[in-house]
């Protein structure tokens, strides 16, 4: 059985542009989450998002691309060229020696929403100038699935061009998807990952009449995963990338090997458009099957799991059911937990990936990111969610799970190499 | 004033610096395509408040510059 590794990662996100700074943001508990700037909120019950700040994409990737593509693609190949450059793959002979043939490497990309401030911007166009002032770039800026093919452009990748989509479960679904392509032998590299800038009054609006989000305004009590009081999450943005290639592959041309991954569940809950399951079944089997077989009696002292943990008064509590249920009562107090997205905010289809590379360096570092803003235990969330503070512990497995609107549940496996 | 304006929008859109670019310049020579040259266009419609249709004989800055100056008359 093929063996997949990282090689690089990437990420941009509302507490760094890179991984390092990302790092030292995770393990010092900062708080992304602030009043939003990208509009005027005057009128809007919802005040609070994880923007992208510090960052100028004309600079990293020249006024012409910038002008040409949305912000969900300049932020997704921001991530991919810090993935790619730690990678040091090539398969372009223009670019100096190939070291990856570039029929075997592939993308495999998403977006919880695609490029939707290009949609408002020219819908407002067409309303108010008529169908002929819809910017030639409309489609090519718009469309769901041109940050992956983007990607795939940049770096020559022709195996295989993919963009999944499973709302909030996206940035998971595409490493587990990318995954599978090459344990099946489809490709020796894939540059997975999910992107998301939808930070817009239509989509503050929408998350917020579906009563998703929270109208707390305070960004110091917002978003609290697991707290009593938890009641909404917040909306963010950002990208985030990882480089998967088959071990053998890497260990020849003398990678730098982060971490293996070595396990994907993907369930279903078919159950409701929003709202989880509450036997939380499906969640549980996701996990299940994400572990490998010879880590299932792994102490789970021994384990790190990034909740999807959204701070919504649902999604929190039907995760703890389904880790109890994966687990068991007993063991599952011994994992060592957290919602990074209390840092984050929610990034929809960038966080699954983001998060990953969280658990990823949870592993790594042996140190377990906090939850922070949590100050009050919830009878129902009763296991340890690493309240306000980063832990030092030896950490074996790390997982990683989304669950997505729709009922899509994605987790995702790592362990040291 | 054409010319400069037209200029000015190309080197904008490719990154270019604007003394590199002249009449005898081939939009195929900046490496610009026919989503580029829709997108200069609408905005030269929209600046000179003529009707432009681009068309593939229109490939250098000159012969533009020439058909929007007989468009605003």
């Amino acid at each position: 059985m093929r063996r997949i590794v990282i090689t690089g990662m990437g990420v941009v996100t509302p507490i760094g542009n890179s991984v390092e700074e990302f790092k030292q943001a995770l393990f010092s508990g900062k708080n992304g989450i602030a009043k939003i700037t990208k509009f005027d909120t005057e009128d809007s019950k919802y005040q609070l998002a994880g923007e992208i700040k510090h960052l100028d994409p004309a600079e990293k990737l020249g006024k012409p691309f910038v002008r040409r593509n949305d912000p969900f693609t300049q932020y997704a190949v921001i991530a991919a060229d810090e993935a790619m450059a730690q990678s040091g793959l090539n398969a372009d002979a223009e670019k100096g020696e190939v070291n990856i043939d570039s029929e075997r490497m592939g993308v495999c990309f998403g977006s919880g929403i695609g490029g939707i401030e290009t949609l408002c911007a020219d819908h407002t166009n067409l309303l108010e100038k008529g169908m002929k002032k819809v910017s030639p770039f409309f489609v090519t800026k718009m469309i769901y699935n041109i940050a992956a093919g983007n990607l795939a452009i940049r770096y020559k990748a022709n195996a295989t061009c993919t963009a999944v989509s499973t709302a909030c479960a996206t940035g998971a679904t595409a490493i587990g998807e990318g995954y599978r392509t090459i344990l099946h032998d489809y490709a020796d590299v894939m540059i997975c990952g999910g992107s998301e800038a939808g930070v817009l009054p239509l989509t503050v609006a929408g998350f917020g009449n579906c009563q998703a989000l929270t109208d707390n305004t305070d960004p110091e009590t917002a978003c609290r995963p697991f707290d009593k009081n938890r009641d909404g999450f917040v909306m963010a943005e950002g990208a985030g990338v990882i480089i998967l290639e088959e071990y053998e592959h890497a260990k020849q041309r003398g990678a730098n090997i982060i971490a293996e991954i070595c396990g994907y569940g993907s369930t279903c809950d078919a159950h409701h458009v929003t709202a989880p399951d509450p036997e939380a079944k499906q969640v549980a089997r996701a996990f299940l099957q994400a572990i490998p077989e010879e880590l299932k009696n792994l102490d789970c002292e021994k384990i790190y799991v990034n909740a999807h943990g959204t701070s919504t008064p649902l999604n929190d509590k039907t995760e703890t059911k389904a880790l109890k249920n994966a687990f068991g009562e007993e063991q599952a107090k011994r994992l060592h937990i957290s919602s990074t997205k209390s840092m984050t905010g929610h990034m929809l289809g960038a966080t699954g990936t983001v998060e990953a590379i969280a658990a990823v360096l949870a592993l790594t570092e042996n140190t377990i990111p906090p939850t922070i803003h949590y100050a009050e235990p919830d009878p129902e969330c009763d296991l340890n969610y690493t309240p306000n503070q980063a832990v030092k512990t030896p950490v074996e497995l790390a997982l990683s799970s989304n669950l997505g609107f729709g009922g899509h549940n994605a987790v995702l496996a790592f362990r040291k190499i | 004033m054409v010319q400069e304006r037209i200029i000015e929008l190309l080197a904008e859109a490719t990154a270019t610096d604007a003394a590199e670019i002249t009449a005898d310049t081939a939009f195929a020579d900046l490496g610009i395509d026919s989503l580029d040259l829709t997108e200069m266009a609408m905005q030269l419609e929209e600046e000179f408040g003529i009707e432009l249709e681009m068309k593939p004989e229109i490939d250098t800055v000159g012969k533009l510059t020439e058909v929007v100056e007989s468009l605003k008359g």
